[in-house]
């Protein structure tokens, strides 16, 4: 009975957020004016979407917020709060091992048996990949919400086009320079916040980010401004002349290469005594110091770690795309891969990869949506911090093997 | 200076202004080796701001703080970082307890250990055998300090699903992990029950005997202090008023005015 | 020396703006440490409330001073109500949760409103009708202030001062004023700090809608992504200012305003959003209190 009476409420209370919400959006979605025609058009199609869109949304909310709320009543009494089935799931070993077994396979594979364009696709994804997984290490293990990550992206990527432009250096020459410069950007940029605390951390990495895009656009005579670079050189092969098919899938297992070193480096981080000292770090900073951790050089691990993988992400970007311009590099990209962390979980690995392959190749391959990728990306953000913050998964401590004899 | 005879701490005519308010006064106060030493006093008397000067969360406005660490001469660490003061061996607990919430109790006490380890990014990614060896000692050095707070059943658990009172032991704990030659415990009892407050008392005289530590506590039951101090220093409005032993200092006219109250309440 | 003058009231006004949006920054922040990302993006939507509403009006030939009045009016409404229901859905469920949280949960929702507007309106810049009238006493002064200047100034004047009596003498101030100072205790009094905060969004979202017409109208055009910008600098002038206090996003936005102009008017005008970005930059470093913000020591 009181599931019913639940039920009905619900349905009060979303037929009247629909109302409201279709009201409070009738003028920006119903109207459109031009002034200097005078002309008013009115979409009135356009309201009955949105009341009824509203309506299933509002109803969807209600029910999820209760399940949070039972949810949190469960985890006060001591319960609760376990993994989802899904995830026990996959991390039993009899599933696990031939599940990678099977998805190592399919990867090599791939371009193989997929197109150029297809193949082109999971690169990009790839590339977000490891973005998200440097990102990972800065907000997800340490908690420095860096919102300017995309300049070490920026960094990398003009690093290789200059060289290769100015120098004629080639990708392979070039990729050990953007990890030593992102990692050294890193620390140049991590300095000035240390002291800094969440919200003003993320305000000043946001106005960084700025800064580095607005320098890009402006100083022409340096990074050639808006129009910005192209014919950047791809990577070679010992000088083997490559069509553009096998130039891609030669990008292609570059990347595959570079994602898994990436995810072994992440994963043997995460629990190692750095990893610890980073998680001290974003629980309590003040307990964290007073247990002889060294804040500075963790935060400035965590700044310069995250931004090598960028820049070294830049570069392969620039070799892919082979023309960069400043307008890749804006605050949304950062958004994006914040995105990606958030919605895959914050400090963990598989949910990093999780989230980026949901949010870079969902989109690709829902054409029909693709206009609606970034309104998504936004309702995203927030419904996974309202119902589900630690993410897609959720990141586990280790279980440590404990030799009970040793004194 | 003179050099009290084994002194671990020496704290001489230590100020601490913020701003116009003056927090502390002209505070002297030692502790010896293998000593418990209680610091106790009314609220706002200074006690917390004393420790977070002499830990580094503060730099004192004047007066000295000399460490004398178990290896190595005296130091004097006015104003020293406070992961700096912690590698040299003084190790805190806080009013407010300040646990890792989302870290097991193990590794918990695991960052303890952080100062006295060594590997860097390279050994965590390629871990070799010396990175493992650490690694280890490190895992079953931790779960020897739960046990002997006697939270081992509880090493894999959140810190943050644990009770109160395991919550207080487990910072000891942790505090422990780092090798102190003084750990500082700041309100330990709060919030225990005369039971645990009991075996808290225990656990202190057992910690001070089996790791030869010394003990500064900041403490307002009065009951456990009287029983457990060696000495005790009297705070009040940023001086201390009075010190001596537990004997001495509770016959103490002006102590029992300002704080002790009636002496049947004692 | 009349270049000058030009600069500085284009400073002004533009400042007058800054500050405007600024104010509602710092009240969100003062009471529950939030920076509202997507305040940005209810100035924007003020300016395209402005929009329609003239559009419709012209449309129907009535005269541009009414329009004005009208569409500041109905912009204030529903910026409002915007920004109320925004904090209903991203913030408030958030308001236990560790900080990180809402603050992504912001930054969501600003890309929500900003595609939401690109989506339903259009990418391109979109004219504005100019409804703030040319007046005939100001024509010796045109060279370096304008109608549409002096009008901004003028406006935000007034609404700034109704906005301190308002947190100065009325209940609901008193009871803005106690929920930012402490929040516990303001419940326990009796404070309804629901309907505080939800109070606080309401007239920070009306202030920016102010500002949004009364730009766009200066301007004389209009596009989704006018938010984010200001938006910044707004926040970089309530920073400046010292967030939290009123007087001082008042202060900041005038500091940011003045500096742009001059900036851009003696330096160089390519890089005229970078003196913002700069000066957030330098302001959180070395002096995150701001100019008129206190120190807040944290407990140990």
């Amino acid at each position: 009975m009181a599931e019913t009476l639940k039920f009905v409420d619900n349905l009060k209370k979303s037929a009247m957020a629909a109302v409201w919400l279709a009201f409070l959006t009738l003028p920006i979605m119903v109207i459109r004016v031009d002034t200097t025609e005078k002309i008013v058009t009115w979409r009135w199609m356009h309201l009955v979407y949105m009341l009824a869109g509203s309506f299933v949304l509002a109803l969807i909310w209600h029910f999820m917020m209760d399940r949070r709320d039972r949810g949190a009543s469960l985890r006060d009494a001591g319960e609760g709060g376990g993994d989802s089935a899904l995830v026990r799931f996959l991390n039993n070993p009899r599933v696990l091992k031939p599940l990678l077994a099977f998805g190592f396979l399919v990867a090599v594979a791939f371009p193989l048996v997929f197109s150029m364009y297809q193949t082109n696709i999971l690169i990009s994804a790839l590339i977000y990949v490891v973005l998200g997984l440097g990102l990972n290490i800065t907000v997800g293990l340490a908690g420095l919400l860096d919102l300017g990550y995309v300049a070490f992206y920026a960094v990398g990527a003009y690093a290789y086009a200059l060289l290769n432009h100015h120098f004629h250096l080639g990708f392979w020459t070039v990729l050990p320079m953007a990890a030593i410069l992102g990692a050294f950007f890193g620390i140049l940029l991590g300095f000035p916040v240390l002291r800094l605390r969440g919200d003003y951390l993320a305000i000043v990495t946001l106005g960084f980010g700025q800064i580095v895009k607005l320098v890009l656009e402006n100083w022409n005579g340096f990074s050639f401004g808006p129009s910005g670079i192209s014919n950047i050189a791809r990577p070679s092969l010992f000088g083997v002349k490559f069509t553009v098919q096998q130039d891609t899938t030669y990008m292609y297992y570059i990347m595959l290469g570079l994602v898994i070193v990436a995810i072994f480096v992440t994963a043997r981080l995460k629990d190692s005594r750095i990893g610890r000292a980073w998680l001290a770090l974003r629980e309590d900073e003040i307990a964290c110091q007073a247990m002889g951790i060294d804040n500075t050089r963790a935060k400035l691990m965590a700044f310069s770690l995250g931004a090598t993988l960028a820049a070294v992400m830049g570069a392969v970007f620039a070799a892919k795309t082979t023309f960069i311009n400043p307008a890749s590099f804006t605050f949304m990209e950062s958004a994006m891969i914040l995105a990606i962390v958030v919605l895959g979980g914050m400090g963990s690995v598989l949910g990093v990869i999780l989230g980026a392959f949901l949010l870079i190749l969902l989109p690709e391959y829902m054409r029909a949506f693709s206009e609606y990728r970034m309104l998504i990306f936004g309702a995203t953000m927030i419904v996974v911090m309202v119902f589900r913050p630690q993410g897609l998964i959720k990141a586990k401590r280790k279980v440590y093997t404990i030799n009970t004899e040793a004194a | 200076m003179e050099q009290t005879t084994n002194a671990v701490l020496s704290v001489r005519n230590v100020s601490m202004n913020f701003g116009g308010l003056r927090a502390l006064s002209d505070v002297d106060l030692d502790v010896r080796q293998g000593e418990v030493v209680a610091l106790i006093g009314p609220n706002g008397a200074g006690k917390t701001t004393f420790f977070n000067c002499i830990t580094g969360i503060y730099t004192p406005t004047d007066g000295d703080v000399l460490a004398f660490p178990r290896e190595g001469k005296q130091k004097r660490i006015n104003g020293m970082r406070t992961n700096h003061v912690c590698e040299l061996g003084m190790a805190r607990t806080f009013q407010n307890i300040r646990l890792f919430p989302s870290m097991t109790a193990l590794e918990n006490v695991m960052i303890g250990r952080h100062c006295r380890t060594r590997a860097g990014i390279l050994g965590a990614v390629l871990r070799g055998p010396k990175t493992r060896r650490e690694e280890q000692q490190v895992v079953d050095a931790s779960y020897q300090l739960l046990k002997k707070v006697g939270l081992e059943h509880v090493a894999n658990d959140y810190a943050r699903n644990l009770p109160y009172g395991a919550q207080r032991r487990l910072e000891i704990a942790r505090a422990l992990a780092t090798e102190p030659f003084l750990l500082l415990l700041d309100e330990p009892a709060a919030g225990m029950n005369p039971q645990e407050t009991l075996e808290l008392k225990e656990m202190v005289i057992r910690i001070r005997e089996e790791f030869k530590v010394s003990v500064l506590l900041i403490e307002h039951d009065m009951k456990m202090v009287m029983s457990l101090s060696d000495r005790i220093y009297v705070m009040e409005y940023g001086k201390v008023i009075s010190t001596g032993t537990p004997a001495e200092v509770s016959a103490d006219p002006q102590v029992i005015r300002a704080y002790l109250g009636e002496e049947s309440d004692a | 020396m009349e270049y000058f003058l030009q600069l500085f009231f284009g400073g002004l006004s533009r400042g007058s703006v800054y500050a405007l949006i600024a104010l509602g920054y710092t009240m969100v922040y003062g009471i529950i440490e939030l920076i509202n990302f997507a305040h940005g993006e209810i100035y924007m939507i003020g300016a395209f409330m402005g929009l329609i509403v003239a559009g419709v009006l012209t449309a129907m030939g009535w005269p541009s001073l009414s329009i004005l009045a009208i569409a500041l009016v109905i912009s204030v409404l529903y910026s409002a109500a915007y920004g109320y229901t925004v904090e209903k859905i991203a913030y408030k469920p958030l308001r236990g949760a560790p900080r990180l949280a809402p603050l992504i949960s912001a930054i969501g929702m600003s890309i929500l409103l900003q595609n939401y507007v690109l989506l339903a309106q259009t990418p391109d810049f979109l004219p504005f009708p100019r409804l703030i009238p040319d007046l005939e006493f100001m024509a010796p002064y045109q060279s370096f202030l304008g109608t549409s200047d002096l009008f901004i100034i003028a406006t935000s004047l007034a609404v700034m001062v109704a906005l301190t009596l308002f947190i100065k003498f009325t209940r609901m101030g008193k009871a803005m004023r106690a929920t930012a100072q402490n929040r516990k205790m303001a419940m326990l009094v009796g404070v309804n700090v629901d309907q505080v905060i939800s109070m606080t969004f309401i007239i920070g979202s009306g202030l920016a809608a102010v500002g949004g017409v009364l730009i766009a109208s200066h301007i004389g055009q209009i596009n989704f992504y006018i938010g984010f910008i200001a938006g910044i600098k707004a926040f970089t002038a309530a920073v400046l200012g010292g967030i939290g206090s009123i007087p001082g996003a008042v202060l900041g936005g005038l500091v940011l305003g003045w500096t742009e102009s001059f900036a851009t008017g003696y330096v160089s005008s390519d890089y005229e959003d970078v003196f913002a970005f700069c000066l957030l930059v330098l302001i959180l470093i070395f002096r995150p209190a701001g100019l008129l913000g206190k120190q807040r020591a944290q407990k140990v």
